[in-house]
């Protein structure tokens, strides 16, 4: 999918297979939809505690934004370098993620 | 530079529409990924600061009882919909069909503007009931983190009304160039809708 333009004898150019594309861009759109009312759902229907309701939530999101990821900007199938990229900045993402962690197990009594 | 771009004073930028040999992918689109490696770095500094103050506060307000669910969740709507209007241009630029193209990046930033319009609607309410980014440190990181991707989002509607408009011609001129534009630019919208995607829950659900 990565270089419909640049290399114009991919099979990803044929316009079978940008209308194929189209149909699942609307697929993903239908899901996302549907996790953003799951989530508000979620929150004033099950009205679960604090820790389970941050979890849930999460989740959801990172589904979310993992069907972003996958099929809007094409990280199913896109070049090594983009990847290399992406791992890189994972890596210091996770880092400042870390940072906070100590906080989180105390504050739900874990340490 | 060839002897006739030095006749002529410029120079053509390389690698716009073919992918250079060495990395596979065509100039801007590496760019745009490095510039939003950089991206997730300062969200991520700000979701990190946000952890830390929320669980060092002794009490933290309810992100529904303060701040104002409806306009919130309609916009998380709205972004998701202009997500899949950008890919519906590019997939229709690759089709050629230039006029359907146009329709969607119009669309997208019709999306745009009705964001912006319900933020601005949104922070109005909150300004009423003499909610700023000095009452807490709630409403501080709230400001702060809305307000930082709401410039994002203002920024790529400039970008995609540039493209409507003054830019246009090049998707008559050098189409595929245009295409991977509207690829840039997409990834960048992709990006900022899934900042969203993580900003709705935290802020106004938890």
């Amino acid at each position: 999918m990565t270089e419909h333009v640049a290399d114009s004898h991919d099979d990803h150019d044929s316009p079978e297979n940008i209308k194929r594309e189209m149909t699942r861009y609307i697929g993903v759109f239908l899901a996302l939809a549907a996790l953003t009312g799951l989530t508000v759902w979620v929150r004033f229907q099950l009205q679960l505690p604090e820790k389970q309701a941050i979890i849930v939530a999460l989740i959801i999101a990172t589904v979310k934004g993992s069907l972003v990821a996958a099929f809007f900007m094409h990280l199913l199938s896109e070049k090594k370098l983009i990847y290399s990229v992406l791992v890189i900045t994972v890596v210091f993402f996770a880092v400042l993620m870390w940072l906070p962690v100590h906080d989180i197990l105390d504050k739900f009594g874990y340490r | 530079m060839s002897v006739h771009e030095a006749a002529h004073g410029h120079m053509e930028i390389p690698f716009t529409v073919e992918a250079r040999p060495d990395t596979g992918l065509y100039n801007g689109k590496l760019g745009v990924w490095l510039f939003l490696a950089s991206e997730v770095m300062l969200f991520g500094a700000l979701f990190s600061s946000l952890i830390l103050i929320r669980t060092g506060a002794a009490e933290w307000p309810k992100g529904w009882e303060e701040l104002h669910v409806i306009p919130a969740t309609i916009n998380t709507f709205v972004l998701i919909a202009s997500s899949v209007f950008v890919v519906m241009a590019w997939a229709n630029l690759r089709l050629r069909n230039l006029k359907v193209a146009r329709m969607w990046i119009a669309a997208t930033l019709l999306c745009g503007f009705a964001f912006m319009g319900i933020k601005a609607y949104e922070y109005s309410l909150s300004f009423q009931h003499h909610h700023f980014p000095k009452t807490s440190n709630f409403f501080a990181i709230y400001f702060t983190m809305t307000g930082l991707h709401g410039l994002h989002v203002l920024g790529g509607m400039v970008v995609f009304g540039y493209f409507l408009t003054k830019g246009w011609s090049m998707a008559e001129t050098e189409p595929k160039r245009f295409t991977n534009r509207i690829e840039i630019v997409g990834l960048y919208w992709h990006f900022v809708d899934l900042v969203w995607i993580f900003l709705f829950p935290t802020l106004y659900l938890l």
